[in-house]
Formats: C-alpha cells, sequence, structure tokens
C-alpha cells in the first residue's frame, strides 16, 4: 500500500530532502511496496532473540591517545563550499 | 593486445623481478589499454596517469635497490568510494563531484606501501547503493562480455575495468554482494572478506556494520595477493579485527580432498536462469571430483535475508548521509532562507534517486512508532540468519551457492522497478548480514555467452579455505584464461 502523502512530506522533512512532487507521487508507491515486501518479517517469532547490531566481538578498542594521521587543515579547507581564513562559511543562523 | 595485460600478478611479478619488464612500461601498457577501450566500457572516473607513471618509476627503483614483493611495481585500480590523498575521490555521487582526498584510506595506504600502482578511481553505483553501476551520478559501465549489459554493481567499474584487461586487479567493496555480484556478471574473481579482516577507515560509508573492502581480479592467486597487502587489524578502525594475517598464497594449492562442502537448498529457487542452475550443480560436481564431501543442508532463515538487509543498510546509510550537509566538503545550494533550506537544497540537487530512495527508507524505519517493527526486527532476524550458518558450519568447511539467479542483465532492463533491482542481490546480501568471507568465481557460461559465478562461503575468518577450495576449482575448470573480447 502506498505511503500517504503527508507521510513521504514527513519523512523528507526529517531526511533533510527538499523533493519534488513528482518524486513524492513516486516515493509513495515505491516505498510502500517496498515495506509491504518487509511485511513477512512480521510472521517470524523474535520475542526472545536479542538484535545483532554487528558481528565484531569486540566491545570496546581502545587505543594510545597519540596523533598519527594529524588533521591537514590546508586539505580540508580546500573540500568545503565556502570558506573565511580558517572558518567554514554558513548562512546566518540566529535571526 | 600486448601481452603484457595477459599477465597475473605472480607473472607480472617475475618478470618485473627478472627485470625482463619494468613496471613504466607495464603501468603503460595498462594507461594505452585503458586510452584505447574506456570510451566503449566507461569503468574509470578517472585515470591518474602522472601519478602512475611516478609510482612505477618509484617502484623500479625499490627493486632495483634490492627490494621485493608480489605488488611492487603492478597496476591496481580502485573503486572511487575508497580515499586517495591528492586524487578525486566522488563515491559515484554528484555531491562529492569536486571532493580531492585529504588522506589515504588504510587500504589505499597499504598497497603504496607494497608498492602497487594506482591506475585510477573506478565507478560504481552512487555511495555503492545499487546491483548494476546504473545509480551513478556520473556515467554508465558497460559489460566487457557484452556491452547492452550491465557489469553488476555496485562494484561494477572494479569488475569491468579487470574483465576489460585495464588492469590486473582491482578494489571493491561489498555490502550486499558488491564485489561478488559484478565478478559473477564479469567473469572474473571477487572476494569479500570477513567483516573486520580489512579496514574501513577512509572508506566512505554506505553501511557500517556491513561494508567491507576486497580484491577483485583473473585468477584466486591475484585476489590473495591483493588480499595479504590489504589486510590486518588497524587501529584506525575500531571495528578492525585484532587477528593475525595469514599467509594467503600458502593456502593455495592445498589438496581439497576431504573438505566437507554444504548445499543449502534455499539458494537453489524456482525462477533461476536454467543454465546458471546447471553450471552451479556442475561446479558442485566438479568439487566432488577433487575429493570434497557434499552435505545437502538447511539455512532456514534465508527469505528474510533482503528484507533484513534493506532495513539496517537503508537505516545505517540514512545516518551515515547526513554529515553531506553542505557546510564542510561537497556541493552547497543555498537559494532559500537559511539553514534548513540549505541542507535540503543541497542534498536534493546532490543526491540521485536511488540514494534519496534509500535514505526515506531508512529514515522511514528508524522513525517515531516504527523503530521496533522494523529496525530492531531486523536487527533481531540478523541474530536468526547469523545462527544458521553458524550451525552449517558445525557440519561443513564451507558452504556453495549461486552468486546471482541470472547472469547479467541488459542495461535500463531493471532501473524501473527498485523492488526487482534489490531481488538480484538475493543470494549475496545473507553473508554480509553474517560477516562472513565469500568468493565469487566463475563456473561457466550461459548460451549467450555470458559467465556464471560461484560462491564459496566460510566460516569467520577463514579466507584461506575459501581462497583454497576456490582456487582448486579454477585450477580444474577448462574456460581459465578465456577473457572478454573488447
Amino acid at each position: 500500500m502506498a505511503l500517504s502523502a503527508e507521510e513521504v512530506r514527513h519523512i523528507a522533512l526529517l531526511a533533510r530532502l527538499a523533493l519534488t512532487p513528482e518524486e513524492e507521487s513516486v516515493f509513495a508507491v515505491q516505498l510502500g511496496e517496498i515495506l509491504q515486501s518487509f511485511e513477512k518479517l512480521a510472521a517470524l517469532d523474535t520475542s526472545d532473540v536479542e538484535p545483532t547490531a554487528h558481528v565484531v566481538n569486540v566491545a570496546d578498542a581502545y587505543r594510545d591517545d597519540v596523533v598519527s594521521n594529524p588533521p591537514a587543515a590546508a586539505e580540508l579547507f580546500a573540500n568545503a563550499p565556502a570558506v573565511d581564513g580558517t572558518h567554514f562559511r554558513v548562512p546566518k543562523i540566529i535571526e | 593486445m600486448n601481452e603484457l595485460l595477459e599477465l597475473t600478478i605472480d607473472q607480472a611479478a617475475g618478470r618485473l623481478a627478472s627485470g625482463d619488464v619494468t613496471s613504466v612500461q607495464l603501468t603503460q601498457a595498462y594507461l594505452d589499454r585503458i586510452a584505447a577501450t574506456d570510451t566503449a566500457i566507461g569503468a574509470f572516473l578517472t585515470v591518474s596517469g602522472e601519478r602512475a607513471i611516478a609510482d612505477a618509476a618509484a617502484a623500479d627503483a625499490r627493486r632495483a635497490a634490492g627490494e621485493g614483493g608480489k605488488l611492487l611495481g603492478v597496476p591496481i585500480a580502485v573503486k572511487d568510494v575508497i580515499l586517495t590523498k591528492g586524487i578525486r575521490t566522488t563515491a559515484g555521487s554528484k555531491i562529492l563531484d569536486s571532493f580531492i582526498g585529504p588522506y589515504d584510506a588504510t587500504v589505499t595506504a597499504r598497497l603504496q606501501a607494497a608498492g602497487a600502482v594506482l591506475l585510477g578511481k573506478l565507478n560504481c553505483d552512487e555511495f555503492a547503493m545499487g546491483s548494476s553501476t546504473e545509480n551513478s551520478g556520473f556515467q554508465v559501465t558497460r559489460n566487457p562480455w557484452d556491452q547492452s549489459r550491465t557489469p553488476g554493481g555496485s562494484s561494477g567499474g572494479s569488475a569491468a575495468a579487470v574483465a576489460a584487461a585495464q588492469c590486473p586487479a582491482s578494489l571493491g567493496t561489498d555490502t550486499g554482494g558488491s564485489i561478488r555480484q559484478p565478478a559473477a556478471h564479469c567473469g572474473v574473481v571477487g572476494l569479500k572478506p570477513t567483516y573486520g579482516r580489512v579496514s574501513r577507515f577512509g572508506v566512505i560509508a554506505y553501511a557500517s556494520s556491513l561494508d567491507q573492502v576486497g580484491p577483485l581480479g583473473r585468477t584466486v592467486s591475484d585476489c590473495a595477493h591483493v588480499l595479504q597487502a590489504i589486510a590486518g587489524h588497524d587501529r584506525h578502525d575500531s571495528t578492525s579485527a585484532p587477528n593475525a594475517t595469514p599467509d594467503y598464497a600458502a593456502a593455495l594449492g592445498v589438496p581439497v580432498k576431504g573438505l566437507r562442502m554444504g548445499i543449502p537448498h534455499e539458494y537453489f529457487v524456482a525462477g533461476m536462469q536454467p543454465e546458471v542452475e546447471c553450471a552451479v550443480h556442475g561446479a558442485i560436481d566438479r568439487l566432488g571430483d577433487l575429493g570434497m564431501q557434499r552435505t545437502e543442508l538447511s539455512l532456514p532463515h534465508a527469505q528474510y535475508a533482503m528484507a533484513a538487509y534493506y532495513l539496517i543498510a537503508t537505516a545505517e546509510a540514512s545516518s551515515n548521509l547526513a554529515r553531506y550537509d553542505g557546510i564542510r566538503f561537497g556541493l552547497r545550494e543555498n537559494h532559500g532562507n537559511g539553514l534548513l533550506d540549505m541542507y535540503r537544497q543541497t542534498r536534493e540537487a546532490g543526491f540521485g534517486s536511488e540514494v534519496k530512495r534509500r535514505i526515506m527508507l531508512g529514515t522511514y524505519a528508524l522513525s517515531a512508532g516504527y523503530y521496533d517493527a522494523y529496525y530492531l526486527k531486523a536487527q533481531q532476524v540478523r541474530t536468526l540468519i547469523r545462527g544458521d550458518f553458524a550451525a552449517a558450519f558445525a557440519a561443513v568447511d564451507v558452504i556453495v551457492t549461486p552468486i546471482s539467479p541470472t547472469t547479467a542483465f541488459g542495461l535500463g532492463e531493471k532501473t524501473a522497478d527498485p523492488l526487482q533491482m534489490y531481488l538480484t542481490d538475493v543470494f549475496t546480501i545473507a553473508v554480509n548480514l553474517a560477516g562472513l568471507p565469500a568468493i565469487s568465481v566463475p563456473c561457466g557460461f550461459d548460451e549467450k555467452g555470458l559467465p556464471i559465478g560461484l560462491q564459496i562461503i566460510g566460516r569467520p575468518f577463514a579466507e584461506e579455505r575459501v581462497l583454497q577450495v576456490a582456487h582448486a576449482f579454477e585450477q580444474a575448470s577448462p574456460w581459465v584464461g578465456r577473457r572478454a573480447e573488447v
């Protein structure tokens, strides 16, 4: 079943996407179909099953507090869309 | 074709060591081959020719100074989700169109330390999301065996480049089959290592609990050599495993007689292309002829893997891709009123439709009211799938299946229906959920002459066993050396 236009817009806002009206209507149908295909999971009883977040058996990976990959300011700022000296320029946030 | 392009890594290393050929000559042969063929194939997003020749000259100098090594002076290309310092790295996305790697990924640095020569960066589905490389924001990659077909994906450039003899080996990444499926569709070998075996530091993230870097090459031995160079613990990746790295080449040639292979009946489904099923059964018979014992088994939760995978992967992706906000790197679009509009316009303009679709799906699965029913449920099912494999591996050494239900499909054939595209991953995704090593090795051709891949799955950190069985199979296969004509 397709998602409602309202649901699609709500998710797009959460995801910080500005979808076109065409995308909204296509995604409503496609996401509905995909989610419907996931419904088969509901048939499985998992009430006693622990979730697996990842398969690594390491809980905490500590390392010495040593700089080994030093920040390269020039290379990093070179990739920024707008820079002022050693700052990233952004639109005004506080009115 | 220049005979240098036919060399395996073992052969190339031998010729380089004897002084019969230099790395500069070998590298130039591959750069010429790329120049001659890539207009048709479209595997490369960036060819780093000057850098390659400089790397090659440095490798020649190292050899002249007495250094050796299988990869010293051997050209390699890497998928464009892997950071390369000073070289454009896009992840196949317009949002990173002009992004220059500020540092090397650990795998890039390790290849360099081994003396490999970087030829360039390979096309892929945007942020590795896709099964055909058609989701690249930049270009189509064509299958060298039939240019009207896709190479598979998401590491389609990595597979096509090897198949078209544009490089002897490449790196790809595999989150749900993205090394193995294109390797199968392009008739090359591709290995997804155990999760944690290879560092993810400097690899642009798609789904962090599933992503893993691995090699593609013409032969099992070539993949073993590349894995040897990139595997091992990395303090920069907290999910990197502390396990010692074995000598992978030493596993090749060890007889497989007496090893037990499991055949899960869930991986032989209705609707499979009959030639694929036939080729895989033939491969199982051949492994039997080599003395392996065959056991039928069941992986009962296999049918739930696709749903669990697409929920977990998209949830992780929706979080990972939040960083593309137009502030610190990449594209910025700002035609509105303030920060929120800037975020939304930047992401709308920079991401392609499959990436948006997966971000939407993942955001939905994590949103209030749906978390338990979708994301948590998928993680519980992941536990069951992992348990299926653990139970199976109590009785067998490897599990043998097809890689894909069909051979390579046509360009544009599945782009209109995302669900149909997702189903092409049905045989590869469970391996990622369980974090296991698995290889794709060619096992025949269909009536159209398109290659078919065999999947050999191992226990966690048993890459040696997977390579051993794949190598034994390869050596017993009559089509070794058969190349796509480009």
